[in-house]
């Protein structure tokens, strides 16, 4: 149900019901993320209609990847999904692979899984960062730059850059660790997870923000699936007390040895102690709002670092090189890999031309946030202006992976 | 079902509608005509054994080889694809559909060739076929709202074409 | 100022009126917050903890440019974009300055071969002040960025002769050291030094056979 058939809300809907009129929110507005216009047709305070409209930051990402060889493109994955670079090099170097037939040492699988795992907190930091500046409060913002740039620290030591790392390639990893890194990376980790409950305390169960996003923006799963939502998104719409499966690739196609390391999906409801943390569900908030999103990503984190742990336990042991020869032409044919990546399932469909070229035929990138945000006009049905930042922060766009 | 199961059991279903199959393709798929599209896809999302509800991907491939002096040695004839990659959120098992089309409706330089839409059976598949008609330049008959989605408006070409030229300038900005 | 310095008692300072102005100016340089693609991500960096664009007077960010004396254009500009980037450097009040932020903005970075829809240098679009390269740039060099439009502001004369011709010569300079296993009093053994450092790391990343 809409917020605006909520009884307790018609007396301020016919308040602000006037006219109906567009307002166009966007290209360049702080709390669209990004580069995304939304024209809103608004009867006073009340949408009625959200047009999204995208473009503004089309890089011609899949016209490249047809011109270039597969290493070269490893760089403009990067800034594709600019906010978890490693994950898109992943999903790029796997569906290559996954051309080419390439069985990866053990000793690659393990540097990409505590990789691919610390740059999804990176993600998901930013996202509650950002989500947190949406809704009019700065501090939680400051406090996650303060750890992401932690992170950072580790993923510098590691290639040199602090944004678009090119870090994982066809093959492997381009390089292995330096010394000491694993050291000051469980280093960072002890740190880092007693602070989670600070974030809690500052966000999560913040009353104004529970107020915000409690019973917003509810996307139910029928239409989450029917628009092939991905990632936390469809998670949480999803109900693990009614059986429905845990939605996560690295659970149910699990790649890079996924399937050997123990850890949970997060899927609602949150009102028991199955995650093992102390907040629970507030009132007013139901299935598949932003709250629950929200919160999605943030029990994402703790996985996360349940996965770093075992990796890095794992590397001193693992076998093999960290990286192994790509071949030197692809292989005619055609591979579809869909990897979990903070914002969704990003998937690369490779083409490679039957007479065995360096260069694929065709690249082309299928972008979780692209179909996370079509739900938008959907969901925004009858909200008020103010939660349009509220649901379009929930839904964490990153737009160079939508536009590409 | 694994993907020869599910191959098979639309064989018996449509029988001769099913132009081609390939088994031993990394990602198995079958290959249908424009024509019979919207059935076979609507009986594979309805079925309850196949129950694919989920549409990930639609990609438009253009198979040309743009220099002459290679083009007979390419290994295919020009053409374009549409490739559908579904999905079962209940069985979770894969699936890819595709559509072959001639790459100008006609022979006739300039004039689109036409796949009837899917955003009927699957909302995912409206700004999915906004993207392929934009960057591929495949119109989907029956798009409630075929319009560029990606690219401004006023653009002329479909850049994805492997003939596509690169604008020299665009309102009076300099492309290159 | 000469003959009227130190004539008076302390805590009383003597300055010309456009000295003044344009301290005032460079000391409280507001930002528009123009993120466009990845560099907005190390622009969201700069202005957060660890760097506090602040400390240099230009850390609020306006969401409106009529409030703004600083455009940071950060990120790919594309053809759709262009317009709007000139409509908002228009709606801006004078003086205004633009920062090129990326690779991208300078010329068309990564994009310049095969992005047809890629604006190759965003000074196509709106005149650009001062140019910082990188992909994307650290939060350093942003600042350093800053510092520039700042000497530049500091050299205006606009109450009595006008906008200076000639590039002013910056105040500081963002010189970098190396680490000492890399740098050496002789350069003959830093260069040695810096070889055999390149060497090994060229031998780890080797990869294996397949």
């Amino acid at each position: 149900m809409s917020p605006a058939t909520l009884q307790d809300q018609t007396i301020v809907e016919f308040d602000v019901r006037t006219d109906e009129m567009l307002v166009n929110m966007g290209p360049q507005h702080p709390s669209t993320h990004g580069v995304l216009r939304l024209v809103l047709r608004t009867d006073g305070e009340v949408i009625s209609e959200v047009t999204p409209h995208l473009g503004y930051l089309h890089r011609c990402a899949e016209k490249i990847g047809e011109n270039v060889m597969p290493i070269q493109f490893i760089p403009y994955t990067d800034r594709m999904d600019y906010l978890a670079g490693m994950n898109m090099n992943l999903a790029y170097s796997l569906a290559v692979e996954k051309l080419c037939g390439m069985k990866l040492p053990e000793k690659a699988n393990v540097l990409r899984v505590m990789i691919a795992e610390l740059n999804r907190i990176a993600s998901h930091l930013v996202g509650m960062g950002a989500y947190g500046l949406d809704l009019g409060t700065f501090s939680p913002f400051l406090y996650a730059f303060r750890e992401r740039e932690m992170i950072l620290d580790l993923f510098e030591e590691l290639c040199g850059a602090r944004l678009t790392y090119s870090y994982i390639t066809i093959g492997g990893v381009h390089d292995d660790l330096p010394e000491g890194w694993i050291d000051r990376c469980k280093q960072f980790l002890d740190y880092f997870e007693p602070r989670i409950l600070e974030y809690h305390a500052l966000l999560t169960t913040n009353h104004i923000f529970v107020q915000r996003t409690a019973g917003i923006g509810i996307l139910s799963k029928e239409l989450a699936l029917s628009h092939a939502c991905s990632g936390p998104m469809l998670r949480g719409s999803l109900n693990r007390k009614a059986g429905d499966p845990e939605w996560d690739l690295r659970k149910l196609e699990p790649y890079c040895g996924y399937e050997t390391y123990d850890f949970k999906v997060i899927i609602p409801p949150f009102d028991d102690d199955y995650y093992g943390v102390p907040y629970r569900t507030p009132r007013g908030a139901v299935i598949g709002d932003c709250w629950h999103r929200f919160y999605v990503r943030m029990l994402e984190v703790l996985e996360s670092i349940k996965l770093i742990r075992q990796a890095m336990q794992r590397y001193p042991s693992a076998q093999g090189s960290h990286r192994i020869e790509p071949p030197r032409h692809l292989p005619g044919g055609e591979a579809y890999l869909e990897t979990e990546c903070p914002r969704g399932a990003m998937g690369f469909y490779v083409v490679g031309a039957p007479n065995k070229q360096a260069v694929p035929l065709r690249v082309r990138a299928k972008s979780s946030s692209f179909l996370n945000l079509s739900v938008t006009n959907a969901i925004c049905n009858g909200c008020l202006i103010a939660d349009i930042p509220a649901i379009v922060g929930s839904i964490d766009i990153v737009m160079g992976e939508i536009d590409r | 079902m694994t993907a020869s199961d599910i191959i098979t059991a639309l064989e018996t279903k449509f029988g001769t509608k099913i132009k081609s199959k390939s088994l031993e393709a990394i990602d198995p798929f079958i290959v249908v005509d424009p024509s019979d599209l919207v059935e076979v896809v609507r009986h594979l999302r309805d079925e309850p054994t196949l129950a694919f509800d989920l549409l990930h991907n639609i990609s438009g491939v253009d198979y040309l080889e743009p220099d002459p002096k290679k083009a007979a040695k390419a290994g295919f004839e020009p053409h374009l694809e549409v490739v559908y990659h579904l999905q079962s959120f209940q069985h979770r098992h894969r699936l890819v559909v595709k559509v072959l089309l001639p790459r100008w409706k006609n022979d006739q330089k300039g004039q689109l060739p036409e796949v009837p839409t899917l955003t009927s059976l699957y909302g995912s598949a409206n700004w999915h076929e906004r993207e392929v008609y934009d960057l591929v330049g495949v119109i989907f008959v029956g798009h409630p709202d075929l319009t560029r989605i990606l690219l401004a408006e006023d653009w002329e070409g479909h850049p994805l074409r492997k003939d596509y030229e690169f604008p020299l300038e665009y309102h009076g900005i300099r492309g290159r | 100022m000469g003959w009227l310095e130190g004539r008076f008692e302390e805590s009383v300072v003597t300055t010309t009126l456009e000295q003044a102005i344009n301290w005032a100016r460079e000391s409280s340089m507001w930002p528009m917050t123009f993120g466009l693609a990845c560099c907005a991500i190390e622009m969201m960096a700069t202005g957060a903890s660890r760097y506090d664009i602040d400390r240099f007077g230009a850390g609020a960010f306006r969401a409106t440019p009529r409030q703004a004396d600083l455009m940071i254009v950060a990120g790919t500009v594309n053809f759709k974009m262009a317009a709007r980037v000139r409509r908002l450097y228009n709606q801006m009040p004078d003086p205004k300055f633009v920062i090129a932020m990326g690779a991208c903005t300078c010329g068309g970075g990564p994009y310049y071969k095969y992005g047809y829809n890629v604006v190759k240098g965003v000074d196509l679009v709106v005149p650009v002040d001062v140019y910082v390269p990188g992909c994307p740039p650290r939060p350093e060099a942003l600042l350093e960025g800053l510092m520039r439009i700042q000497d530049k502001v500091r050299a205006m004369k606009d109450l009595t002769k006008g906008q200076p011709l000639e590039i002013p010569i910056p105040a500081r300079t963002g010189f970098t050291h190396l680490p000492p296993e890399l740098s050496d009093p002789d350069p003959v053994k830093a260069v040695e030094k810096q070889n055999a450092w390149a060497k090994r790391n060229k031998e780890r990343a080797a990869p294996a056979k397949a």
